[in-house]
């Protein structure tokens, strides 16, 4: 225990102030007053691989560690959508993901916020557009803000997310429904908006469909 | 292997390894196998290609390793109609690889088990992406295909599904378990949710171009595929690389090794309810990844490594900063290791936890670190678990500094980049690189214009993914993701 304690006095405090946040990243300014309003500075976040290589998602690791503490400034990683006020996404979005990025954004409660995050996330990055990747996340569900980079570096991301919900843009008077006008429209065919809701994060308490096999049945 | 007996011709293959390529007839290639498993050889990769156009119908290669060095069978089926033998009876791991290739190139194999591995239904299921006369459609959506998991009956047994939205920060992928209480009966896994077309998209990027697509098939091998890739294209163009090179190649994969293993290790401490670890060892990987930015210009490294060399060199003032980062992480690396060893607490949920026997990793093809920690290769006695992970991870981490320290002291002089000729013609060659997971192969055919006839990435995560449906047995679902992140997988890598 004693060398557990030696070591943390000895590390100290390792945390750096963070970053202004990147009005240029902001794509749709929306309900932003609003947002604030209810969130205030906490704010919870379910970050959602669609497709990525993975490099977006160490550093979004990387935030967590004591140089970002994204903890310490009231932004917490949550494990359901259902808990979530901003979806942290990654791409380009494959086709097989498609589908549950929707759910996942149809779990979340209003007022949402959506952060695109990388190349891929933002164009669809390399990858483009294919029969396997639908490309930008924006093609798929709504966001407000893109961060650049392959991959973004962690002071990005936060510039980025605290963009997300502190940004004061003239958009941000609007009214919720012009704002609404406002987002980008998904390009996805209308075969994902009658897909039924939720069933993102796959609890236990899924729906099972078929009656359950014998043990030993073959595949 | 000696290929001798089984009465095939073979030929010198394109590689930084010793390795060669025989035509094989359906007799031939299963006793091939055969007998590469009998002398202890491996499956590495199997992949299929198209080439109708060349009047050879389609063509199903198997790469077998064993200490000899590679060897690449290939064996061509006339048409869509013809089947090659089920390798799986041999090797287990060819399923899902058999599987994949029917999918992307339609060629079916003998085997019993006929469902999709790759094809999630946002394709029709008779068109193969990966086929010559292969037109996409912006009419094909999405779709959900009904897979059939195996389920387990009896008093209490319940089914857990997870995914492919994960809990944490991780990629997508779907696991079924099948549980009673909290013990896990089976666990099922079913990928590819993360398959973007990486093949495909090859064959539109000429060879200089596709390094930037390699670089990113998996980001935290960056290195290990960068390297890989420009092995292979060396190979094809008979380049020569400057010693300088090279060594600065070596240099950024363990600086890549290292950085993995402790994100890692500091995620495997948090998994065990120890939150120490993960604020200590992912410090200390930021501390990896900002010198890597300082000295390489990225902080995964990504890009660093073209064909014909590197693009970056090393300064004197650089040379100095890494030497006092490897001496100070080795100093901390060794203390947060007694730590570790020391706490009751996580020993006893790293031990006995996701058990690999020997021979069971031997049957199913284990490969990487995972492989070492269960005594694959390896006179010691290793036990095969999150434990003996963990230290197979410390190890090779400390081994790395110390290579990092040896690589920084004999960097040879000269060039650090060459330029690469023109490609003109069709040529097959490999690259293989030891990454920090394992074994990341390359093949790579070269077409006329400099274009990219076919490229097949292998990730080590193939050979591993399976193995973790047997690790979990007999385990409790809250050790899964213990149990899980001591393999640490690629599914990007995996899905393509």
């Amino acid at each position: 225990m004693l060398h557990i304690l030696r070591q943390i006095a000895k590390c100290g405090i390792k945390t750096e102030p963070p970053p202004p946040p990147a009005d240029e990243m902001v794509t749709v300014a929306r309900l932003q007053k609003k947002i604030l309003r209810v969130l205030g500075r906490a704010l919870t976040i379910r970050q959602i691989d669609a497709g990525s290589c993975n490099g977006c998602e160490l550093e979004i690791h990387a935030l967590a560690n004591p140089y970002y503490n994204i903890e310490g400034l009231g932004i917490r990683f949550v494990a359901s959508p259902r808990h979530a006020d901003l979806l942290l996404v990654t791409g380009p979005v494959s086709k097989h993901m498609a589908i549950a990025l929707k759910r996942t954004y149809d779990a979340t409660p209003d007022p949402k916020l959506v952060v695109a995050v990388g190349d891929c996330g933002c164009s669809g990055g390399i990858f483009g557009e294919s029969y396997a990747s639908l490309g930008r996340v924006s093609n798929v569900i709504p966001v407000d803000v893109a961060i650049p980079g392959c991959p973004p570096a962690p002071v990005a991301l936060l510039q980025g997310i605290l963009a997300a919900v502190s940004v004061a843009a003239p958009a941000a008077e609007l009214d919720a429904e012009s704002a609404a006008a406002l987002r980008t429209e998904p390009t996805m065919g209308s075969g994902v908006a009658r897909l039924p809701e939720g069933a993102a994060e796959l609890a236990p308490d899924a729906p099972a469909g078929e009656p359950p096999a014998r043990v030993g049945d073959p595949p | 292997m000696n290929v001798s007996p089984l009465g095939v011709s073979s030929a010198t293959l394109a590689c930084p390894v010793p390795a060669q390529r025989c035509p094989v007839n359906s007799g031939q290639l299963l006793t091939a196998c055969r007998l590469a498993w009998e002398q202890g050889g491996q499956l590495a990769a199997l992949w299929a290609s198209d080439e109708r156009d060349r009047e050879r119908g389609f063509c199903v290669h198997v790469l077998l390793r064993d200490r000899d060095g590679l060897t690449l069978l290939d064996h061509t089926l006339p048409d869509g109609g013809a089947r090659y033998p089920d390798l799986s009876t041999i090797f287990p791991v060819a399923n899902r690889m058999q599987r994949a290739a029917f999918d992307l190139v339609g060629t079916e194999s003998d085997t019993d088990d006929p469902r999709p591995w790759i094809w999630q239904a946002a394709w029709p299921i008779d068109q193969f992406p990966l086929r010559r006369d292969f037109a996409a459609s912006p009419k094909w959506e999405p779709g959900e295909e009904d897979y059939p998991f195996v389920r387990v009956s009896g008093d209490g047994v319940h089914e857990i599904a997870v995914g492919p939205v994960h809990a944490g920060t991780i990629e997508p992928g779907h696991f079924r378990f099948q549980v009673v209480g909290e013990k896990v009966l089976r666990l099922e896994e079913r990928l590819s949710f993360a398959h973007k077309g990486i093949e495909k998209r090859f064959e539109t990027l000429s060879i200089a171009d596709g390094s930037r697509l390699a670089a990113r098939i998996s980001g935290d091998s960056a290195v290990a595929y960068g390297w890989a890739y420009a092995q292979a294209v060396e190979a094809i163009a008979g380049l020569e690389l400057s010693q300088r090179a090279t060594w600065l190649r070596a240099l950024c994969l363990e600086r890549e090794r290292v950085a993995n293993h402790l994100g890692d290790l500091g995620y495997l401490g948090n998994d065990g309810g120890f939150a120490f670890g993960l604020s200590q060892f992912s410090r200390l990987k930021e501390d990896v990844l900002r010198l890597n930015r300082r000295v390489f210009g990225h902080r995964l490294l990504m890009d660093v490594i073209v064909p014909g060399g590197v693009t970056h060199d090393i300064a004197p003032e650089s040379t100095a900063e890494m030497r006092t980062q490897c001496a100070s992480l080795d100093r901390e690396i060794r203390l947060l290791r007694d730590i570790y060893d020391d706490h009751a607490g996580l020993q006893d949920r790293f031990r006995n936890c996701g058990r690999v026997t020997n021979e069971l990793a031997t049957k199913l093809g284990l490969c990487g670190f995972a492989a070492r920690a269960s005594g694959v290769a390896d006179d010691l006695n290793r036990d095969g678990d999150v434990a003996a992970r963990v230290a197979v991870r410390f190890d090779e981490a400390l081994e790395s500094l110390r290579l990092i320290d040896v690589i920084l002291d004999a960097l040879p002089q000269g060039d650090i980049i060459a330029a690469l000729p023109r490609f003109r013609e069709f040529k097959p060659a490999l690259g293989c690189v030891e990454g920090w997971r394992g074994p990341v192969w390359f093949a790579l055919e070269s077409g006329p214009t400099d274009a990219i006839r076919r490229c097949h990435p292998h990730d080590p995560s193939w050979q591993n993914w399976p193995v973790i449906e047997h690790a979990v047995i007999g385990n409790i679902v809250p050790d899964f993701p213990l149990i899980n992140k001591s393999f640490n997988l690629s599914y990007s890598g995996h899905d393509l």
